[in-house]
C-alpha cells in the first residue's frame, strides 16, 4: 500500500485544488430536443427519467466512431455524469447507438440486438457510415445505414463525430426525456 | 533451389520498388515446396484478382513479390508450408473464387452466406447460396469439454467478431475466432476509382490505423507513378503516424490495466491519450487525422499553432509515464495477471511473420522502419525494441518503450521540419507499386495497380492482423476463460483491417 499511497496522494491533492479535468456540457439545440420528444410517448418518459442506458452495436465501422464513443467515458467527457452509461446487455439498454454503413454480414446481429432491447429503445445512428453507407454506400457488402433494417431516431453525422458531438446528440436524447413545459423567454 | 534462383526463372512484370516475378504453375508450386523446407522466408501476403494470385515474400532482407494465374480458378496451396496463408486462401476463395490445391482449410471466411452473390470480385460472380448456411467449428473431443459462443455483439465497445471456446474446467482448450462480420467490400469499392478517391477507403480500412493504412496505401501509389513525396510531407507523415502509435499505445495499456481491475492507469491512460488527441486536431484539424495522408504528399499543413500544441500534449505524456509504469510494475495483484499469461512461442510468431508488437514481444524485430526505411526514417531512424517471454507483460513492455520512441521521433521530426511544397501532382498513367508502413500494430502493406488512366486496376490492402489473430488463439490456449480479454487487449487486432 505504501508506494501507491505516496504515489496517489499528492495527485489527488492537486486534482482537489486544480480544475476539474472534465469538460463543462455542450449546449443542446432545442428544435432536436423537441422532434425527439415528440417521438416518445408520455409513459416511456414516466418510465426512462433523466438517465439512459446504451449499448453500442457496431455494425461495419472502421473502428473510427467507436474510438472516440469510448472517449466518452474517458475522464475529461465522463460520461456518466450526465446520467449516461454504457451497458453490456441490449436487455439493459433503453439506447441502441449504432455505427457502421450496416453490413449484410450484421444484419441479423442487428436485429437481434433490436429484439432483446426492451421497449421504449432509442435508435442513433452515430457517423456518416450509420447514417446513410457513407462512402461505402453502394457496395455489394453492405446495405448502405442503420435505417435500412431498423427505425432510427437521431443521427449524429461525422467520420467519426467527435466526442463533444455525440456527447450533444445523447443529451438532446436525456433532454427529451424531461416532459415539455413552458421555458421562459431566453432561457435555454 | 533457392528462393532468388526461383525468381529469377520467372518474368519480371513491371512493379515498383521491386518487380513482380510471373511464374508458371509449375513453378508456383516448387516455391510451395521450397517454403516446406526452409524457413527463413516470411510470407507477408497472399491475395489475387480475377486471374491470377499474388503473394508478397520477405527473404534475405528485402521484399520479393511473386504471381500465378489461375486461368481454371486454381492454384498451389502456401498453407502447408506457412501457416499464416490459411486465412488468405479462405479469404481469395471467398473474393475471387480461386480455389488452392491442397489447402489446409477450405471453409469460407468473409463470405457468411449473405452477400447477394458468391465471389464478388470474380468476372463471374455465382449466385448466392440458400439457405444460409451454418459456421463449421473445428471440435474438441474430451471429458467434460463445453463451449461458449462469445459475440458477434460484444459486451464492450469493441469491434464485432465471434469467439468460439471450447473449455475444459476453466481451461480454454481451443479458441476458434470467425471474422468477416465487418466486411464492407473495400476491394471492389476501390476498383475504377481515381487514386485520391481510392485513398479514403485506405483511410477507412481500420480507423484506428488510419494514417498507417493511408500512408501504405498513398506509398503503393507513389512507387507506382515514380513520384517523391517533398521531405516536408513526409516529415509530416513521421509526425501524424508516430502520434497515432503514442494515441493507440496508451488506448491499449490502460485497458489492459482496467481488464486486470486497474481503474486507475486506464483513466489515466484515457486522460493523456485525450491529451494527445486534441493535439492531433489543433494541429491537424483532425482528431485521428484522418483522410491527411493521400497519394503526393499531405493536404494539410501543421497548423501555425500546431507544433506547440504537440510539443505541450507529448510533454504532459512524457511526464506521466514513469508514474504509471511504476504503478503497472510495483502491484503484484497487477503483475500476476500480466506475466506469464498468453504466451506465444518465438517459433509460431517467425512461422507466422507476425508483426508489431506481438512480434516484438517473441523475438522478431520486424519494423517496417527499420527493415525496409522510407523518409523520414532514412534520416531519424527508430530504435526497436525486443524481448523473447511473449507474455501479455512482454507485449506491454514494447508498447511501453514504443511510447518513448514515438516521443523522441516526434520531437526530432518537428525540430528539424524541411521546407517543401505538401504535395507533388501525380501522372495519370499506368504502374505497379506496393508501400509498407510501419503502424502502431505493426507494418501495414499496400498493393497497387494502376491503369492506363490512372485509375485502380487492382489493389489489396494487408492489414498486420491477418499474421497476428491466429496467434490469439495459440497464447490463450491453456489460460483461463477470465484471462482471454488480457490477452485479446495485448493483442489488440483489428476487425475491420481484416474483414475488408
Ligand atoms: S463514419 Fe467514418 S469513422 Fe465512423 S465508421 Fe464510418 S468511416 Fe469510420
Amino acid at each position: 500500500m505504501q508506494p501507491l499511497k505516496r504515489m496517489l496522494w499528492p495527485q489527488l491533492a492537486r486534482g482537489l485544488f486544480g480544475k476539474p479535468v472534465t469538460d463543462p456540457a455542450p449546449l443542446v439545440p432545442d428544435g432536436v430536443v423537441q422532434a425527439l420528444r415528440d417521438r416518445l410517448e408520455e409513459s416511456a418518459q414516466a418510465r426512462l427519467g433523466r438517465s439512459l442506458s446504451i449499448r453500442q452495436v457496431d455494425c461495419g465501422s472502421c473502428n473510427g466512431c467507436e474510438l472516440e464513443i469510448n472517449a466518452l467515458q474517458n475522464v475529461v467527457y465522463d460520461l456518466e455524469r450526465f446520467g449516461l452509461r454504457f451497458v453490456a446487455s441490449p436487455r439493459h439498454a433503453d439506447v441502441l447507438l449504432v455505427t457502421g454503413p450496416l453490413t449484410r454480414n450484421m444484419q441479423e446481429a442487428l436485429l437481434r440486438t433490436r429484439d432483446c432491447t426492451p421497449e421504449p429503445c432509442f435508435i442513433v445512428a452515430a457517423g456518416d457510415c450509420a447514417v446513410d453507407g457513407g462512402v461505402f454506400r453502394g457496395s455489394y457488402a453492405v446495405l448502405g445505414g442503420i435505417g435500412e433494417a431498423v427505425p432510427v431516431d437521431l443521427v449524429i453525422p461525422g467520420c467519426p463525430p467527435t466526442p463533444a458531438q455525440l456527447l450533444e446528440g445523447l443529451l438532446a436524447l436525456l433532454e427529451a426525456q424531461v416532459p415539455a413545459k413552458p421555458r421562459q423567454a431566453g432561457a435555454g | 533451389m533457392s528462393l532468388p534462383d526461383l525468381l529469377r526463372r520467372g518474368s519480371p512484370q513491371d512493379c515498383r520498388p521491386v518487380p513482380r516475378f510471373l511464374l508458371t504453375r509449375p513453378q508456383w508450386g516448387a516455391l510451395a515446396e521450397d517454403l516446406a523446407r526452409e524457413d527463413s522466408t516470411d510470407l507477408l501476403g497472399l491475395w489475387a484478382d480475377p486471374g491470377m494470385v499474388h503473394a508478397a515474400l520477405w527473404a534475405e532482407g528485402a521484399p520479393h513479390l511473386v504471381s500465378c494465374p489461375a486461368p481454371d480458378g486454381r492454384y498451389p496451396a502456401l498453407s502447408p508450408a506457412r501457416p499464416g496463408a490459411v486465412r488468405l486462401e479462405r479469404m481469395i476463395h471467398d473474393l475471387w473464387g480461386h480455389v488452392a490445391e491442397g489447402a489446409v482449410d477450405l471453409r469460407p471466411w468473409l463470405d457468411h452466406g449473405r452477400w447477394p452473390s458468391i465471389a464478388p470480385l470474380s468476372t463471374r460472380p455465382g449466385p448466392a447460396p440458400y439457405p444460409v448456411p451454418q459456421p463449421v467449428f473445428l471440435a474438441v473431443e474430451g471429458e467434460g469439454v463445453h463451449q461458449i459462443p462469445v459475440g458477434p455483439v460484444h459486451a464492450g465497445i469493441i469491434e464485432p467478431g465471434h469467439f468460439r471456446f471450447h473449455v475444459q474446467g476453466e481451461t480454454v482448450a481451443r479458441l476458434e475466432e470467425r471474422l468477416g462480420y465487418l466486411h464492407k467490400g473495400h476491394i471492389g469499392l476501390m476498383l475504377g476509382k481515381p487514386v485520391r478517391v481510392a485513398a479514403k477507403f485506405g483511410a477507412r480500412l481500420s480507423g484506428d490505423s488510419t494514417v498507417a493504412h493511408a500512408w501504405a496505401f498513398s506509398m503503393a501509389v507513389e512507387q507506382a507513378l515514380e513520384v517523391q513525396p517533398s521531405p516536408r510531407a513526409a516529415a509530416l507523415r513521421g509526425v501524424m503516424a508516430e502520434l497515432e502509435r503514442l494515441h493507440n499505445h496508451l488506448n491499449d495499456w490502460g485497458f489492459v490495466c482496467n481488464d486486470a481491475a486497474f481503474a486507475f492507469p486506464h483513466a489515466r491512460a484515457g486522460a493523456l491519450r485525450e491529451a494527445v488527441l486534441r493535439a492531433c486536431a489543433a494541429a491537424f484539424g483532425h482528431r485521428l487525422m484522418m483522410d491527411r495522408v493521400v497519394p503526393g504528399g499531405v493536404t494539410d499543413d501543421l497548423t501555425p499553432a500546431g507544433a506547440a500544441a504537440i510539443l505541450a500534449a507529448l510533454e504532459v505524456v512524457e511526464a506521466a509515464i514513469p508514474a504509471l509504469v511504476s504503478i503497472y510494475e510495483g502491484h503484484a495483484s497487477l503483475q500476476d495477471r500480466v506475466v506469464g499469461t498468453g504466451i506465444v512461442a518465438p517459433a509460431l510468431v517467425a512461422r507466422f511473420a507476425a508483426g508489431g508488437h506481438v512480434g516484438r514481444a517473441s523475438g522478431r524485430g520486424f519494423d517496417a522502419r527499420a527493415a525496409a526505411p522510407y523518409a523520414p526514417y532514412d534520416t531519424v531512424p527508430p530504435v526497436v525494441p525486443v524481448l523473447t517471454q511473449g507474455d501479455v507483460d512482454a507485449r506491454v513492455r514494447i508498447r511501453i518503450a514504443e511510447l518513448g520512441e514515438a516521443i523522441r521521433l516526434v520531437r526530432a521530426l518537428l525540430a528539424a521540419l524541411p521546407e517543401g511544397e505538401l504535395q507533388r501532382a501525380l501522372p495519370q498513367r499506368a504502374g505497379e507499386g506496393i508501400g509498407m508502413v510501419e503502424g502502431f500494430r505493426g507494418d501495414c502493406l499496400h498493393w497497387v495497380a494502376l491503369d492506363d488512366g490512372g485509375l485502380v486496376r487492382a489493389a489489396f490492402p494487408r492489414d498486420p492482423s491477418w499474421l497476428q489473430w491466429p496467434l490469439l488463439e495459440a497464447a490463450i490456449e491453456g489460460n483461463i476463460v477470465a484471462d482471454f480479454p488480457l490477452c485479446n487487449k495485448s493483442f489488440n487486432c483489428s476487425y475491420s483491417g481484416v474483414d475488408l
